[in-house]
Order: structure tokens, then C-alpha cells, then sequence
């Protein structure tokens, strides 16, 4: 099994990085631009597993370990935020019976 | 006997009544207030006795040390008792005495009757802290006491407005000549380094004649003299003061406060007697003031203005003694002043009274029948104020106008005239209200009625002292002691000013023929008067003393108009454009600014994300260098 970060490594570190900073990118943009309510929790979902990739590139990479236990980590936040949220978006669309997030102006004032 | 008694006994007691009957007053009896009212001057009037028995040498008595002012001027509460004090506490105290007996029966009947007593006393209080204060600030301090109850007399019955506006009158021009007399304080306290009279009086030793400190003092305190004793320029509001109560015109503006400008310049003779310059200045006034007051009584048809105006024109004659050095004939004419015009006031209260408020002799006449120991009293009253020898008056009287002549002919002059007007005015009012027939209706003819005892003793008793007063004082030709000049030469030290023997007599005979030829004049136009002769139309002089020499209109003119112009441009001009702008104007910013910063508060969720994203974006730039 030590073959594989070797094999792995012969791609460079550069490629991920440039590889995950454009999927964050995107995901950020796609978070402050687009107006449905879901298509922007996607886009979080974009951030979140670039940040994933960029986890487990630098743990191959630097043979640590660490990287790919954040990961975990990481998902689970991920998993139990997404619930919650789709749970908050359910009662939202209950009440204002839209996803369009500029209609979500109840604080406004 | 124990002096620490005897200055608590003159000071304290018309506090005490003031203070009973001004809390209590209503909840008592009617009896109880009067018998307060009326005990407490009399408990000052014994402790005088016995201070006049017992002090034989001046008696300084500090209570306690009120304030100082960098450990260098010091302001002591105490009190100091000479005879010039004694001699002002016999008038206050008797005087007062009477008038509050007086007043016992006159107010009886008025709702505010326990009101009326404790301001009287109150009055008392002032008066008498005035005449015995050591420094000049409880001097002060009885000053503005004085003028604050004549306001509250004057306006006693404050439901009217008139009344009201004259009590205001009369308190803003007494302010304007305490304003002169502070600044005299000022200036005494930069010269002499104290407050103390005797102290000042004591360094004034080494001064020069004519020292331009002193004379800016003295015409300062002689501006606050002005104020309380209405001299030129400030002396209507005196008539304006008849709309109080009579007791109170009598108390106040004929036997005290007005006494107190006198009062203070014989007290500061030291002051006085270096600066020829504001002597000068001093007898003018007052020679002005004198001519001036009697020439409008001439023209009065109010009683009480007539003894208002006669009261003016008298302190003109102290304050012209006062101008020649001559402090202790003022004095005395204060002595005698107060007696008679006391008595005068309180008979005229005793006709109105009679005549259930009548105060006009237009309709009056004849009240001779009816009332008979009014009409005595005031004969007795016009006597003494004409200087008709041997009453109070002809004494007093005539040492001023010796001792005016001996400064200056032209004083003398116009005193004269002025006393001529006097006895014109004073038999003029006589006759109109006593002889002749009654020009009022029939039903008020019916109801006229002599006062009660209550009001008839103190006239008598003032009477008597307007009788036998000017025996105090007589002059060295007749080869009498000159009583009151011995009494108060340990006080003050005055030049004999000589007047020949001829003139002196010369004098006396022509009083007396003067005031014959007056009263037998007066009594042919006046004794038997009708409507006519009131209503003649009058030419232009007449008509110019009737309306007061203009000089109400006049100050109305140039005072008045001007600072109610001032005062409405700063309400509608500066206020609105200026000051409002001021100070709405950090309101108003503050409302902009928050109109601006709410579009924060879109509620618009991608904006929030865009601003959060902004923040992280500006926060890793600025600080992960």
C-alpha cells in the first residue's frame, strides 16, 4: 500500500490546489448569485467538499494522516447542518410559499 | 442688664410673629393673630427702651462669622448698637407699633388678614436688621428684606392686576438702585479691604478730600439711596404704591423704608463728608425732587397720591440736609417725618374707611360733622407738615432750610418755594374733605360712620409725638438743648453751620405769615368747593402737573418700548432662526444618519452573505500578512 501517495504524487500538489480553490470559488459565487433557496445550499455543499479535496490532497502529500480524519469530521458537520437547513427551508417555503430568497425579508427594518 | 438679652429681644420677636402667623395664621383664631401681631414690635419697642437705658457706650455684637473670602474679608452676622441705631429703632418700633395696632382694625375684615400681619412683621424683621447690622452686608440683606415686602404689601391684593403691576414697578426700581449700591460694596470691599462699617469708617482717617475712589463709592451708594428713597430719576413708583393697603403706605412709604436711603448715608457720614463733588450732586437731587413731587400734588385729587407725592417732596428735604453735611438735622426731620405723615396716612385711612372706599375728594366735603376725631387728628396732621409752629414739623423744617441757606442761597430758594407748595396742597386736601358740603351721593352720606377705638388711639397717640415731637430738637436761639443733636454728637461730629440771628427770626415770621395768607387763600377756593371747581378746564400747566410731568409716559417711552422690542425680536427672530436650528440641528443628523445606515437592515438574505463574505475577504487581506 505505500504505492499509492507515490503514485498519487506524481501529480503536483499545485494542480489540487488550483483544482480546489476553483470549486470554492464557484460555490462562493454561486452562493451570493443565485436565488433559489436550495441551489444555494448546493452551493455550500460545493465549498464544503472542496475543502474536503484540499484536505485529503494535503494529508496524501505530506503522509499525514490528520488531513483525512478532518475529513470526517467535516462530512459529519456537513451531513447534520444540511438536515437542520433543508428542515428550516420546509417550514420557510411552508409559510412564504416561495424559494425565492428575496422574499425572505421578514427581518427587514 | 445683660446686652446679650436686649439684642435678642429688639431682633427676634417680629421674626417670631412672622413666622407664627405666616404658618399658623389661618388656623387660629382671629384674636390669637392680631395679639401676635401686635406683641411681638411691642417686645422690640421695650428691648429699644432698654437699650437706650442700659447702652450708654456703641455695643458690637457678632453672632457668628457667616462667610469669608480667602481668609482676608471677613462677613460677620452681628449687630451694632449706637444712638443712631436707638434713635432709628424709637421710630421702626413705635411707629410700627401703632401701624400694627391700626392695621388690627382697619384689615379686619379682609380674608387675607393673618397674611397681611405676618408680612408686616416680616417688614419689621427687615427694617430693624437694616438699622442694627454691623457690616455692610446684613445691611444689605435688610435692604432687599424691605424691598421684598413691599412687593408682597403693595400687591396684597393680588387678584388685581393693577395692583400687581405697581408692586412690580415699585420692586424693579428699587432693584435698579440695589444695583448701585452692590457696586458700591464691590468698590468698598477693593478700598478698605472690609465690610465692617466701624472699620471703614475708621480707616478713612488718612484719605484725602475729594479721593476719586471715594466719590465713585459714594455715588454709588447714593444711586441705591435714589431706589429706596425715591429721588429723581426713581421715584413714580411711590404713587403707584398707594394701591396697597393704607397701613401699609404708612408703614412702609412714609415712616421706614423709605427712611432707610436716609438711614444709610448718615451711617456712612464718614464717606460723605470727604467728597464736596457728590455733595453737590446729593443736594441737587434732592432739591429736584423736591420741587418737582410738590408741584404735581398741587394737581392730585387722590388723597393718598397727594400724601404720596408730599412724602417724596419731604425726602427730598432729608436728602438735601444730607447734601449739605448736615446728617443730623435729616435725621431729625426722619424723626418728625414719620410722625406726622404716619399720622396722616392713617387718618386718610380712617376717611376712606369712614367712607367705605372712597378715595377721591371730588366726592368728599364736609366730613367735618361726621367725623370729629379725624378731622382732628388730620388738622393736627397738616399742622405739623406745614410747619406751622410749635408742631413737630415748623422745627425740623425750618433747621433745613437754616442749614440750606447757609450752603447755598439757591437751595434755600427752592426749599422754600417747595414749602409754599407743601402748605398749599396740604390745606388744599384739608379743606376739600372737611369743609364745605358733601359732594357725594345721599346714601353715602347716610353711611358715613367715625372709626372704631382700635384705629382712633394710635392717631391719637401719633397725635400727641406730631404735638410735642419737635421738642426734641430745638434750636440753640431759644436757649434749649438740642436734644437730638447731643444724642447722636457721639455718633456724629457735625460743624456747627451759623445762621444770624436776624435770619433765623426773619424766617420764622415769614412762615407764619406765609402760611396765613395760604390757608386763609385756600380756604376761600376750596372750604365751600362743587363739582366746578374741580372740573375747570385746566390750562397748560395745570394740565402738565395733573399727568405727572408726562414722566410715566416718558419712561414708558424710552425704557419701556425699547427692552419689550429687544425682548419680542429675540422670542420671534433669534430664537426661531438661530438658536432652534442649534439645537435640533444633532437630532437631525442623527435621523439622517440612521435613515442611511437602515438599508443594512434590508432583510435581504444574499446581501447579508455578500457582506459577510466582503468581511472575511477584507479581514484575511488586512491581517494574514
Amino acid at each position: 500500500m505505500n504505492h499509492i501517495p507515490s503514485i498519487i504524487q506524481t501529480i503536483p500538489l499545485t494542480h489540487y490546489i488550483i483544482l480546489s480553490t476553483m470549486l470554492f470559488v464557484v460555490g462562493l459565487i454561486g452562493v451570493m448569485v443565485r436565488k433559489n433557496i436550495i441551489i444555494v445550499f448546493m452551493c455550500i455543499e460545493i465549498m464544503l467538499n472542496a475543502v474536503n479535496l484540499m484536505f485529503v490532497a494535503a494529508s496524501i502529500y505530506y503522509s499525514n494522516t490528520a488531513g483525512q480524519i478532518m475529513v470526517f469530521f467535516t462530512m459529519a458537520v456537513a451531513a447534520a447542518e444540511v438536515s437542520v437547513g433543508l428542515a428550516i427551508i420546509v417550514m420557510v417555503y411552508k409559510n412564504l410559499k416561495t424559494t425565492n430568497i428575496d422574499m425572505f425579508n421578514r427581518l427587514k427594518g | 442688664m445683660d446686652p446679650n438679652f436686649i439684642i435678642p429681644l429688639i431682633i427676634w420677636p417680629p421674626l417670631i410673629g412672622f413666622l407664627i402667623n405666616g404658618i399658623f395664621g389661618t388656623l387660629i383664631n382671629k384674636r390669637i393673630v392680631t395679639f401676635i401681631a401686635i406683641v411681638m414690635p411691642l417686645l422690640s419697642l421695650v428691648g429699644t427702651f432698654l437699650a437706650y437705658t442700659y447702652f450708654d457706650n456703641p455695643y458690637n455684637y457678632k453672632l457668628y462669622q457667616w462667610f469669608d473670602i480667602e481668609k482676608e474679608l471677613y462677613v460677620n452676622f452681628g449687630f451694632y448698637i449706637d444712638h443712631l441705631t436707638i434713635i432709628m429703632l424709637f421710630i421702626i418700633t413705635g411707629v410700627g407699633t401703632l401701624i400694627h395696632v391700626y392695621s388690627g382694625g382697619y384689615m379686619h375684615d379682609d380674608k387675607g388678614f393673618a397674611r397681611f400681619m405676618s408680612y408686616m412683621n416680616l417688614f419689621l424683621f427687615a427694617m430693624i436688621l437694616l438699622v442694627t447690622a454691623s457690616n455692610i452686608m446684613i445691611l444689605f440683606v435688610g435692604w432687599e428684606g424691605v424691598g421684598l415686602c413691599s412687593f408682597l404689601l403693595i400687591g396684597f391684593w393680588f387678584k388685581n392686576v393693577d395692583y400687581n403691576k405697581a408692586a412690580r414697578k415699585a420692586f424693579v426700581m428699587n432693584r435698579i438702585g440695589d444695583l448701585g449700591f452692590l457696586i458700591g460694596v464691590f468698590l468698598i470691599a477693593f478700598t478698605f479691604d472690609t465690610l465692617d462699617i466701624q472699620s471703614i469708617l475708621f480707616k478713612l482717617a488718612e484719605t484725602k478730600i475729594n479721593d476719586p475712589n471715594i466719590i465713585l463709592i459714594t455715588i454709588c451708594l447714593f444711586i441705591g439711596a435714589v431706589g429706596k428713597s425715591a429721588q429723581i430719576p426713581l421715584f413714580t413708583w411711590l404713587p403707584d404704591a398707594m394701591a396697597g393697603p393704607t397701613p401699609v403706605s404708612a408703614l412702609i412709604h412714609a415712616a421706614t423704608m423709605v427712611t432707610a436711603g436716609i438711614y444709610l448715608i448718615s451711617r456712612m457720614h464718614g464717606l460723605f463728608e470727604l467728597v464736596p463733588i457728590t455733595n453737590t450732586i446729593i443736594s441737587s437731587i434732592g432739591l429736584a425732587t423736591a420741587l418737582v413731587a410738590a408741584t404735581i400734588a398741587l394737581k392730585q385729587n387722590d388723597i393718598k397720591k397727594v400724601l404720596a407725592y408730599s412724602t417724596v417732596s419731604q425726602l427730598g428735604y432729608m436728602v438735601v440736609a444730607l447734601g449739605c453735611g448736615a446728617y443730623i438735622t435729616a435725621i431729625f426731620h426722619v424723626m418728625t417725618h414719620a410722625f406726622f405723615k404716619a399720622l396722616l396716612f392713617l387718618s386718610a385711612g380712617s376717611v376712606i374707611h369712614g367712607l367705605h372706599g372712597e378715595q377721591d375728594i371730588q366726592n368728599m366735603g364736609g366730613l367735618r360733622s361726621k367725623m370729629k376725631w379725624t378731622h382732628l387728628v388730620f388738622l393736627i396732621g397738616t399742622l405739623a407738615i406745614v410747619g406751622c409752629p410749635p408742631l413737630a414739623g415748623f422745627f425740623s423744617k425750618d433747621e433745613i432750610l437754616a442749614k440750606a441757606y447757609s450752603s447755598n442761597f439757591w437751595l434755600f430758594f427752592g426749599l422754600a418755594c417747595a414749602s409754599v407748595c407743601t402748605a398749599w396742597y396740604m390745606f388744599r386736601i384739608y379743606f376739600a374733605t372737611f369743609f364745605g358740603s358733601f359732594r357725594g351721593s345721599e346714601n353715602k352720606w347716610d353711611k358715613v360712620h367715625e372709626s372704631p377705638a382700635i384705629m382712633l388711639v394710635p392717631l391719637f397717640v401719633l397725635g400727641l409725638f406730631s404735638i410735642i415731637g419737635g421738642f426734641f430738637g430745638m434750636p440753640e436761639i431759644m436757649h434749649q438743648t438740642h436734644f437730638i443733636g447731643s444724642y447722636l454728637s457721639t455718633v456724629i461730629k457735625e460743624p456747627k453751620h451759623e445762621v444770624s440771628h436776624f435770619f433765623e427770626y426773619s424766617l420764622w415770621a415769614t412762615t407764619i405769615l406765609a402760611l396765613g395768607i395760604i390757608s386763609w387763600i385756600t380756604y376761600k377756593r376750596y372750604g365751600n368747593a362743587t363739582e366746578q371747581t374741580f372740573n375747570k378746564i385746566p390750562n397748560s400747566i395745570g394740565l402738565f402737573l395733573s399727568k405727572k410731568y408726562y414722566l410715566d409716559e416718558i419712561y414708558d417711552f424710552i425704557i419701556v418700548r425699547p427692552l419689550k422690542f429687544i425682548g419680542t425680536w429675540f422670542k420671534d427672530v433669534f430664537e426661531f432662526k438661530f438658536v432652534r436650528r442649534v439645537v435640533y440641528s444633532p437630532g437631525f443628523i442623527l435621523n439622517q444618519g440612521s435613515v442611511g445606515l437602515k438599508s443594512f437592515q434590508s432583510g435581504n438574505i444574499s446581501w447579508y452573505i455578500i457582506s459577510m463574505i466582503i468581511g472575511l475577504i477584507a479581514f484575511f487581506l488586512l491581517f494574514l500578512k
